[in-house]
């Protein structure tokens, strides 16, 4: 075999392909053969690197150098001088926001500074699509040793130790949803992985698959062992097809190597895994309304009990975890749970990954202990708010969650602080808000989204969220009374109270967080029909200041309807019949003298 | 190929762990050497000497040692020039290095913590 000196990893998640790395990866391929060093360094296509902002990302090693945002017409380069001379190319290395010096080693930036990579630990590390790259990191080792070392109590009573809790938002035990399903008696049992990801701004779960399928492949067997099932499914939706299609490879590798399929290890443990696809309703990511979707009905959920582990898929007990959980329980076994409970706060236990998103300045996916701080996620490893804008809200748990305002920033984030200050993990998605969102069109936004997505088989629900998103769309269009802000508030509590799965109980949890830190916000929208941020469209009334307006034309040239008038160097003037509040002249104005909203 | 048993599996993870292990050489008390791979230092057969270096590493077994290809070094008319950077000491430049020298370095300097005394360009040389 070939001895490489030298490794060009390069991403293959779906945000760096969008931006051609599998082009890149082929020109590299190109590029090493035509100076003849195809033999001595090795192309390898990784999972996500979580460096999304900067994307795409190529990593070298042995020397650790990380380039970013690079293009099929860097790649010459990157060979010919890198590669080739063993000099940096230092247009492509990272510039840190903080002292905008370059930086040549990932470790050494900000953003990965401060992470802890358990779940993401394979990923922008090993080619997802080799099943020896994942066995050469440990692979298949806790599958292993389950099956040969230890009992299934034995197994149970690890997870229970290593206090994991649900990564997909619930945060219930995982060993207590095990030991339940194993107590159930029954023939036939399933282990399903729900790879529903639906909250929008998350794709933790998209890159564990697209990363590191055989992760999760490992803990469904190893799952499936402990409860008793022969038989796992994931359930994944069908807009993930670059997931999809890493996971069939990693199901077809994994059976020829015998980690799936008949007494595997020698063993009398036989399993099997298939997918089975979503069409994308967010509903379906509750556990009851996931399985009635497997089954092939409609993705409507059902009261509990009886729960999944005591009549799940076809009646018989199922377990249905998520993709985190699952990638985070390999290492457990092999690490132990005590090493696992050492990590995190008193009742979350080891990391969680978070999708940062929003306004600010390092998007990407970040793997953190249990008990990190607001302030560390989005400062430290962030790089802070885009353009220097001073930081408002964040969002945690999607449409089901709710903001967390600058008092809040120093919360040790796990599952129960989240809950006292008003939101909740949910699956991880981090939506960072500056001072220009405004925040009533913010918590529109997410009832819109699930008024949407509500299945309608409730009334609070199904009427609920729709009356919810209306009287918002009211207030933010400047028809709203005083008396709709009590009412919201009203029919919030009623919603959450009476609807039948997670869907209805959280999707008020966005207006009544708003609501309660940012109060004036809606007050202001419904007294003085005035929207502080301009986002709001109904009421916006950009002006132009006469005393700092030199008339320079800038913002008469940007309007889009030519509603702005005046001659060179004297005051301009908005026409508000004719303004569509679009704010270009706002942003084109050099001194300040268009006064926004 | 099925597995079968746990002992089949570390020889499949022993088979393809070394590559991996270069991508993780993240950590503490790792070697480092550095090749110059400037025109000068390929010309006088840097890359022979590199590659003779990373397969006497892989030959010994040692797993905490990156071999890195840097850029001109300065010294081009000693080139090929190896640095070795052990743990917490300053660096070791050597000159005139061919594959046979490449392999004593690894064997005297990198296990035994022995300087090639003869080939040795300026022990006073900063670690960059």
């Amino acid at each position: 075999m070939t001895k490489y000196r030298m490794h060009i990893l390069v991403c293959g998640g779906t945000g760096c392909r969008a931006s051609e790395s599998d082009v890149i990866i082929e020109r590299f391929r190109e590029v090493l053969a035509e100076n003849k060093y195809d033999q001595e360094v090795q192309v390898v296509q990784t999972g996500c690197f979580g460096f999304c902002e900067q994307g795409p990302i190529v990593k070298i090693h042995p020397d650790n150098v990380f380039y970013v945002r690079v293009t099929p017409g860097d790649v010459r380069e990157i060979v010919e001088e890198h590669v080739i001379k063993g000099r940096r190319v230092s247009r492509l290395l990272f510039t840190d926001p903080a002292d905008n010096e370059k930086v040549e080693e990932s470790r050494k930036m900000g953003f990965y500074k401060k992470q802890l990579r358990i779940a993401l630990r394979n990923c922008g590390l090993i080619d997802p699509e080799q099943i020896e790259e994942y066995i050469a990191n440990e692979g298949y080792m806790a599958l292993g040793k389950v099956l040969t070392e230890m009992t299934r109590d034995e197994l149970i009573s690890a997870i229970k130790i290593s206090g994991l809790r649900g990564r997909g938002g619930g945060g219930f035990p995982t060993g207590l949803k095990w030991e339940f399903t194993k107590a159930v008696k029954g023939d036939e049992k399933y282990i399903l992985c729900n790879a529903d990801e639906g909250d929008p701004g998350a794709f933790m779960d998209r890159s564990i698959l697209e990363g590191d399928p055989h992760s999760v492949l490992e803990a469904m067997a190893i799952g499936g062992y402990a409860i008793g099932a022969g038989k796992g499914i994931i359930y994944i939706r069908a807009e993930y097809p670059l997931a999809i299609e890493r996971l069939n490879i990693a199901i077809g590798q994994a059976r020829e190597f015998g980690f799936l399929g008949e007494n595997i290890f020698g063993s009398d443990f036989s399993f099997d895994i298939e997918i089975k696809y979503g069409a994308g309703a967010f509903v379906c990511g509750e556990e009851t309304a996931l399985i009635h979707s497997v089954e092939g009905g409609r993705g409507e959920p059902r009261n509990k009990p009886p729960f999944p582990s005591q009549s799940g898929y076809w009646g018989k007990p199922s377990c249905v975890n998520n993709v985190e959980t699952f990638a985070n329980i390999p290492p457990i076994i092999l690490k132990g749970p005590d090493w696992f409970a050492s990590i995190g706060t008193d009742k979350s236990k080891g990391t969680k990954v978070f999708a940062l998103a929003g306004k600010v300045n390092n998007v990407g996916l970040v793997e953190v202990p249990m008990g990190t701080t607001f302030r560390e996620i989005i400062f430290d490893i962030g790089g802070g708010i885009k353009d220097g804008k001073a930081f408002k809200a964040v969002q945690t748990g999607g449409p089901s969650g709710g903001v967390i305002t600058a008092e809040n920033l120093d919360t040790a984030i796990d599952y129960d602080s989240l809950q006292e200050i008003g939101s909740m993990m949910g699956s991880g998605g981090l939506i960072v808000m500056d001072e220009d969102n405004c925040m009533v069109n913010i918590a529109k936004f997410y009832l819109n989204f699930t008024q949407d997505e509500s299945c309608g088989r409730c009334t609070p629900c199904r009427v609920g969220t729709k009356r919810i998103y209306e009287i918002l769309e009211r207030i933010t269009e400047g028809k709203g009374e005083m008396e709709d802000l009590t009412n919201l508030k009203e029919l919030c509590e009623m919603v959450k109270d009476c609807s039948l799965c997670g869907l209805g109980q959280t999707a008020p949890n966005p207006v009544l967080s708003t609501m309660k830190y940012f109060y004036d916000e809606y007050e202001a929208h419904v007294k003085d029909k005035y929207c502080k941020t301009g986002s709001c469209k109904d009421l916006a009334r950009y002006s132009i200041d006469p005393v700092k307006c030199i008339g320079c034309t800038a913002c008469a040239r940007a309007c889009p309807v030519d509603c702005i008038s005046g001659k060179v160097k004297e005051v301009h003037v908005i026409d508000q019949e004719k303004c569509i509040k679009c704010g270009a002249c706002y942003e084109a104005c050099k001194f300040d003298a268009v006064i926004k909203p | 190929m099925k597995v079968k048993s746990m002992e089949e599996l570390k020889r499949i993870r022993e088979s393809h762990g070394k590559s991996l292990g270069m991508r993780k050489g993240e950590g503490e008390n790792r070697i480092i050497v550095k090749v110059g791979m400037g025109t000068c230092g390929i010309a006088a057969g840097a890359r022979e000497t590199l590659r003779a270096i990373i397969e006497e590493v892989d030959a010994q077994g040692m797993k905490n040692v990156d071999v890195i290809q840097v850029g001109c070094n300065g010294y081009c008319h000693s080139e090929p020039i190896v640095e070795v950077v052990m743990p917490d000491e300053d660096s070791i430049l050597y000159g005139h290095v061919d594959e046979e020298k490449g392999r004593m370095i690894v064997k005297k300097h990198l296990m035994e913590n022995q300087l090639l005394q003869d080939s040795i360009v300026n022990e006073t040389f900063e670690r960059a």
